[in-house]
């Protein structure tokens, strides 16, 4: 089987979710957006508030990669290609956050 | 297709390999989408930063209702919206066109409620006087941000929106393969995922307790 035939086959051979998977991944995602919803309610400080929602974001943008966006169902060097890189580009963007608190000390002070 | 250049077709350098077995079309969209939340990213970490570091920026501006009720509906819209853009590409896997067709315009409807809620969203806001460059409550930077990050993932959407109705059409009528709907969906599921950051961070972070 050369490569064409290879990505051609592919289709309608391993996109392994069925409609129940995609409902309870649904109900899950619906449920976790309700509990962010009543967290954004319970006075929390801002820096855990923060925290637990972006937590709760991340387990959400996990379920829709993996399972509606099929990336559970493909092969992991697609997964190792696109993932970590993203992950580290973000972290090094948010590696400039802390210093807005040293710009709030000064505005404040 | 002449036997030689079939031999250079499958080679490595002839782009005939897939290393991830997927076709350059879903390939394509895949790193598009990467580059895509790196702006989004970029945009929610000048606004965190935007908000901790002006002692002036309103902290409590969107009271339960409207505000909180309509942004609520609005991803709960979005993620089925992703429900039914899933059940297209299931359907078109199956090469079962109609229902490919019908799925996607449900997909469709979802993104303009999606939009048509925000616009109110956006009018309540707009009466009580925020502005792109002023807002009656404190930083200028806040409405700015706002729209700025709402508008984009808006424009995201009704772009989307289009582009389903594209791949409806040509689907529908044998133009397209069922790759094509599954590429799509791609780009509709990353509009919502990025939603799910969007909705916490700029709403949630910002309610109204009284």
């Amino acid at each position: 089987m050369d490569a064409h035939e290879e990505v051609a086959s592919s289709y309608g051979t391993h996109h392994g979710g069925s409609n129940k998977l995609y409902m309870v991944v649904w109900f899950s995602l619906v449920g976790l957006t309700l509990a962010e919803v009543y967290l954004a309610y319970l006075h929390f400080p801002a820096i855990t508030m923060l925290l637990m929602l972006i937590g709760l974001s991340v387990l959400k943008a996990g379920l829709i990669m993996a399972y509606f966006m099929h990336l559970r169902f493909e092969r992991f060097g697609l997964v190792l290609t696109l993932i970590p890189a993203t992950i580290f580009c973000i972290g090094m963007m948010t590696v400039i956050f802390p210093d807005s608190f040293r710009l709030m000390h000064i505005r404040l002070h | 297709m002449s036997e030689s250049h079939s031999h250079v077709a499958e080679g490595p350098w002839g782009g005939g390999g897939s290393p991830y077995a997927i076709g350059s079309k879903k390939l394509g969209m895949w790193l598009f989408i990467v580059s895509d939340v790196m702006t989004f990213t970029a945009l929610l970490m000048a606004y965190s930063y935007s908000r901790v570091s002006n002692p002036d920026w309103p902290t409590q501006v969107f009271p339960i209702f409207p505000a909180v009720i309509f942004s609520t509906t609005m991803t709960i819209v979005l993620l089925a919206s992703s429900l039914t853009m899933v059940m297209a590409v299931a359907a078109a896997h199956r090469q079962d066109r109609g229902a490919a067709v019908k799925w996607l315009l449900a997909t469709m409807l979802g993104g303009l409620i999606f939009c048509g809620l925000h616009l109110a969203e956006w009018m309540h806001l707009i009466e009580e006087g925020v502005r792109p460059f002023s807002n009656p409550w404190g930083s200028p930077l806040f409405g700015a941000s706002f729209f700025g990050i709402t508008g984009l993932h808006m424009t995201h959407v009704l772009c989307g929106v289009i582009y389903l109705g594209i791949i409806a059409f040509g689907y529908g009528s044998k133009r397209f393969k069922d790759e094509d709907v599954e590429v799509s969906g791609l780009y509709w599921h990353f509009v919502d995922l990025v939603w799910m950051f969007v909705f916490p961070m700029i709403y949630l972070m910002s309610v109204k307790y009284n």
